[in-house]
């Protein structure tokens, strides 16, 4: 399992919309996001847990894009991933933010 | 979500959950912010889930209080490790406290997880007790399948000590699964990739047709909404009583012979045949509706 935690800047969002969800199942090719409020309300946290190693330049990438286009300051993510394509990565993120902020 | 057409065998652990039980009345014990992972995954670098495949906690079902467990069997397959067994068992011992009307368990696995080896074998063994435990006191234990890995392995003793057992035609119910009867005895014995014996082996339908299942429903999660809804009532007008020793051992009589009358049968379609379905070669094709009425069952 490869291991890292990012801090992405990220504008606020609203403290009491928030509340704790889970979304996608980790199986071959899927991955689930655990999204949790935080105290520091001006960046998302991001703490990944990968089976494919050697792939954290394409993880930065997708998560940036995320980080930039929702507000999700005051989050933290934490990703389970078996193997999950950027694409489902993505999909998975902002179905985790809907949900959430639902 | 509930009363919408949503397929059971579809859906993951949480959406049957959430569609079976009242809406918003279901509260998860040990929820995945508490991170009760497996250690053992971890030791081997395999990936992790935060709940460990099973979602246990309270809800209300048609307004009875419910104790439910729903296993993800797209997580390694549903199997039980250490974690994952004792989030189940620790549910029914909590019934033995909380008596609910029933305790419901959607079983979706493939047995034991192999990787955690003795303690999903305990953990199995642990349940087993529980269940029994949980009935003997006079609270029935529901088993629903109708999930991608089916009830296999422990999981399918589990499955068959509870007091009902509720089924989909897509649901499947055994102890060794077909590919480890192939690998054992190998594929002239069973060939684990012709689905459609498979299903015919293992599927709803001759579970139901042969007595392992009580209840043939739908594929769909208002159908196991609603025959659980239909089972507690059931249950509240005629508790559940202890088996008297010789209520087993007609039981064991009536497998044994089960068992002789069926040892030669290479395919469900002979078990259609003795249990007098008109046609037997047509029984796959039927709905659940006819399948329930040929089997001569009030819908």
């Amino acid at each position: 399992m490869e291991q890292f935690t990012l801090t992405l800047p990220s504008s606020t969002l609203p403290q009491d919309i928030i509340h704790t969800a889970i979304c996608g199942v980790v199986s071959s090719g899927n991955l689930e996001v655990l999204v949790e409020p935080t105290a520091t309300r001006n960046a998302c946290e991001i703490v990944v847990n990968t089976s494919a190693h050697g792939f954290r330049d394409i993880w930065e990438a997708v998560l940036k894009d995320f980080a930039e286009r929702h507000s999700v300051g005051g989050l933290r993510l934490s990703i389970n991933d078996a193997g999950a394509t950027p694409a489902v990565v993505s999909l998975r993120l902002d179905q985790a933010f809907e949900t959430c902020a639902a | 979500m509930n009363g919408r057409r949503i397929s059971y065998f579809e859906a993951s652990a949480r959406m049957r959950l959430s569609g079976l039980v009242d809406a918003g009345s279901f509260s998860e014990f040990c929820p995945p912010e508490m991170r009760q992972t497996s250690p053992h995954l971890a030791q081997l670098g395999a990936p992790q889930a935060f709940d460990d495949g099973v979602v246990v906690g309270r809800a209300s079902l048609a307004g009875h209080a419910v104790l439910i467990a729903a296993q993800e069997g797209r997580f390694i397959g549903g199997s039980v490790g250490e974690v994952h067994g004792a989030k189940i068992c620790g549910l029914l011992d909590k019934a033995m406290v909380e008596r609910p009307a029933a305790v419901l368990l959607l079983v979706d696995s493939g047995g034991v997880r192999l990787h955690e080896a003795n303690a999903g074998l305990i953990a199995i063994s642990e349940i087993m007790r529980a269940v029994l435990q949980v009935q003997a006191a006079g609270i029935p234990v529901f088993a629903l399948v109708g999930g991608s890995c089916g009830a296999f392995g422990g999981m399918g003793i589990v499955t068959r000590l509870c007091a009902e057992v509720v089924m989909s035609e897509q649901g499947r119910l055994g102890l060794s699964g077909p590919e480890v009867i192939e690998t054992v005895k190998g594929v002239e014995e069973f060939d684990s990739r012709d689905r459609a014996l498979v299903w015919r082996i293992t599927g709803g339908k001759l579970r139901r047709a042969l007595g392992d299942a009580t209840r043939l429903v739908d594929d769909l999660i208002p159908a196991f909404r609603a025959a659980a809804a239909d089972l507690i009532e059931r249950y509240q007008t005629h508790p559940l009583t202890p088996a008297h020793l010789d209520t087993l051992l007609d039981e064991q009589a009536r497998l044994a012979a089960r068992s002789e009358r069926f040892a030669s049968a290479r395919d469900g379609l002979e078990i259609w045949q003795a249990a007098a379905f008109a046609d037997a070669s047509q029984v796959p094709e039927l709905t659940v509706e006819e399948f329930n009425l040929q089997l001569g069952e009030p819908a």
